[in-house]
């Protein structure tokens, strides 16, 4: 009996010890995507400043779901919500970090940074109206690489993801065909083409299947070393997926305080700006002062110690100008 | 009853297997509700005849039907059935009259092991290694051989890529032969050796003694083990979310993409950011559970059925 109560005691006193240790816990949850950068930064910010962040990748939906019904202190979505959305919903909004979505091609004797093509093209693949890689289109684009005369193999993701949502987001803003035929979401419904599950699905099957399309995000492009494809953006100029490219794409992106941030950062003006990007955003309650202040702490910290380890998973950080924007959409709300 | 005032403990002990039991009772029964309550926006959008008959799923113009998720769930259950089937009762009747007894053990504990593996393994394994070969190897073969055929022809059409209902139908075979043989494995075991002796007696042979008196003798526990397996494939998840492309077609060819209900909900719940589409994809799992339910209620019948005809 008496080791009994010597046990029983040593868990209360455990209990004890870890409820302190949970006394600055963060909840939040929301998009898959940026998962891996979130987990990061906040393993570091735990180091640091001894508060712990817990975030469940349970899907953009479900992040705008929680944060709606306040089960979390942030919500995190890939997509961004809308002024009138946020307005009646009481949210707070803003972006924290940039990925960028890139088309890869598997075709016979193509190599990375080789293939150039264009808004109208990638347009027309995906709505089966080029079948094949030696199509007059691609071969203007393209006069000193020979193309094979191989069927195009299309591959989407099979799964809701924001990727698509980006992905289609773009279609749809530089292709009026798209946007009346499929339009754009987390998942559509594909004129053609098979689905893979997940980004490792879609780079799976692109390496697979010759003469084949896909679209993954960045990370997975160069972990997978899949062959990107040079696309034309806004400005006219034909860019590679990069760093800089996406970085280009988020400073000359069109973000502003007034409507919350809300934009989708595709066919962005910048002169060298990737057209396929998109930030991932947070959403935080109006009336959750006292959380609301220990998140933006946490992204105020992040952005300023956090890029290095935000690039080393292949993530975009936000550019300069965005991130005093932000910070100044935090002190005229009392974030900061 | 009397006996229960007499001892507390007995009491106690009763109630609480029978909390335990009620707890399954409501927990299904909570589920159902839960499952009409947040379908109940789609139901009443669609209704239950359109629902059920439209091939569209369309999350942007926000146009939902379930029939190629039937269509898909349907078609991949009894085409892994026709596969595992077969090779199943195979493998009970080589354990129990034909395998040498040194074999038994490790074919048992083989068939054991199968049926313990987690099924994203299986869904990994059919992405990675069987995808490949079924498009590059199998596939190939049975397109060339089936070319000019009317019928069967139409059935191997197509490019083939791997990601198909034919990969995603032999995935769930494997996954659900250990249950058909196992459960035919033991009730091959019951049926009485003077009876099979006799028969070798009289003079017959290994084939027809297992036709004529094993398999009139297991075929209720043969019939158990299928209706088990039956289940199983109508809700597996993750063995065929990775092979089967999540398309929303009606596939004509087994070499064709698809989507099964349950495939469905594993790809797009997490991503479903309208309150309609989410109400659908509710519906849609409200959909299987009746299906689930009357499938296994139509095969209880028939094992009482049978059960009653058997034991007169």
């Amino acid at each position: 009996m008496k080791t009994f109560m010597k046990l029983i005691s040593m868990i209360a006193l455990v209990l004890a010890f870890a409820h302190i240790g949970t006394a600055e816990t963060l909840n939040g949850a929301g998009a898959t995507f940026p998962y891996p950068v979130y987990s990061a930064w906040a393993y570091n910010y735990n180091d640091v400043t001894g508060v712990k962040l817990n975030y469940q990748s349970i899907g953009s939906g479900g992040g705008i779901r929680q944060i709606t019904e306040r089960t979390v202190d942030f919500g995190a979505s890939d997509a961004p919500l809308k002024a009138e959305q946020l307005q009646k919903d009481k949210l707070f909004q803003f972006p924290a970090v940039i990925g960028g979505v890139v088309p890869v091609v598997n075709v016979e004797g193509i190599k990375e940074d080789q293939l150039k093509i264009d808004s109208d093209v990638l347009c027309k693949i995906y709505l089966g109206e080029i079948k094949y890689w030696d199509d007059n289109k691609i071969k203007s684009l393209n006069p000193k690489l020979s193309l094979p005369h191989n069927e195009i193999t299309v591959v989407h993701r099979s799964d809701g993801s924001g990727t698509t949502a980006i992905f289609t987001t773009y279609l749809s803003g530089v292709c009026p065909a798209w946007k009346t035929k499929v339009g754009s979401g987390t998942s559509v419904s594909w004129p053609v083409g098979i689905g893979g599950k997940g980004n490792e699905g879609v780079a799976n099957y692109t390496q697979r299947t010759t003469s084949s399309i896909g679209y993954v995000e960045f990370a997975y492009a160069l972990q997978n070393k899949l062959a990107y494809v040079l696309l034309k953006n806004h400005a006219g100029n034909f860019v590679k997926p990069s760093f800089e490219s996406f970085a280009d794409a988020g400073a000359s992106g069109d973000f502003s305080p007034k409507n919350d941030f809300y934009l989708w950062l595709t066919n962005a003006p910048g002169k060298n700006a990737w057209p396929i990007a998109g930030a991932t955003f947070i959403l935080l309650a109006k009336e959750k002062a006292d959380s609301n202040k220990k998140v933006v702490k946490f992204y105020n910290w992040a952005f300023q110690n956090g890029d290095n380890k935000a690039k080393e998973l292949v993530y975009v950080p936000l550019p300069k100008s965005l991130k005093e924007k932000i910070r100044s959409y935090w002190k005229a709300n009392g974030l900061l | 009853m009397a006996i229960y005032r007499k001892n507390p403990f007995d009491l106690i002990f009763s109630s609480i297997t029978a909390l335990a039991s009620f707890l399954v009772v409501i927990f299904t029964i909570g589920i159902l509700y839960v499952l009409i309550s947040e379908s109940s926006l789609a139901i009443s959008k669609f209704g239950v005849i359109r629902f059920l008959s439209s091939t569209d799923w369309d999350p942007v113009k926000e146009s939902f039907g379930a029939l190629t998720n039937i269509y898909g769930t349907v078609v991949t259950t009894f085409l892994s059935l026709a596969i595992a089937i077969p090779v199943a009762v195979g493998v009970a009747i080589f354990v129990t009259e034909i395998s040498p007894n040194v074999l038994k053990g490790p074919i048992g504990i083989a068939i054991e092991l199968l049926a313990a593996i987690p099924s994203i393994i299986y869904g990994m394994w059919g992405l990675f290694t069987l995808s490949p070969i079924m498009s590059d190897h199998i596939e190939l073969f049975l397109k060339k051989i089936t070319a000019g055929i009317p019928l069967v022809g139409m059935l191997f059409s197509g490019t083939p890529m791997g990601i198909d209902l034919l990969t995603a139908s032999i995935i769930l075979s494997i996954m659900i032969i250990p249950f058909t043989a196992s459960i035919s494995r033991d009730s091959f075991n019951l049926t009485p050796a003077v009876v099979k002796e006799s028969a070798y007696a009289l003079g017959a042979t290994k084939w027809e003694v297992v036709k004529n008196v094993v398999m009139p003798y297991s075929k209720l526990g043969v019939f158990g083990g299928v209706v088990l397996s039956l289940g199983r494939a109508l809700g597996e998840t993750m063995a065929v979310a990775f092979v089967l492309g999540n398309n929303h077609k009606i596939a004509r060819s087994l070499l064709d993409a698809a989507a099964t209900i349950t495939v469905t909900l594993a790809n797009e719940f997490t991503e479903a950011d309208k309150d309609i589409y989410l109400s659908s994809l509710f519906y849609l799992a409200l959909v299987l559970f009746v299906m689930s339910f009357v499938t296994l209620a139509i095969a209880k019948l028939f094992l009482l059925k049978a059960e009653r005809k058997y034991s007169r």
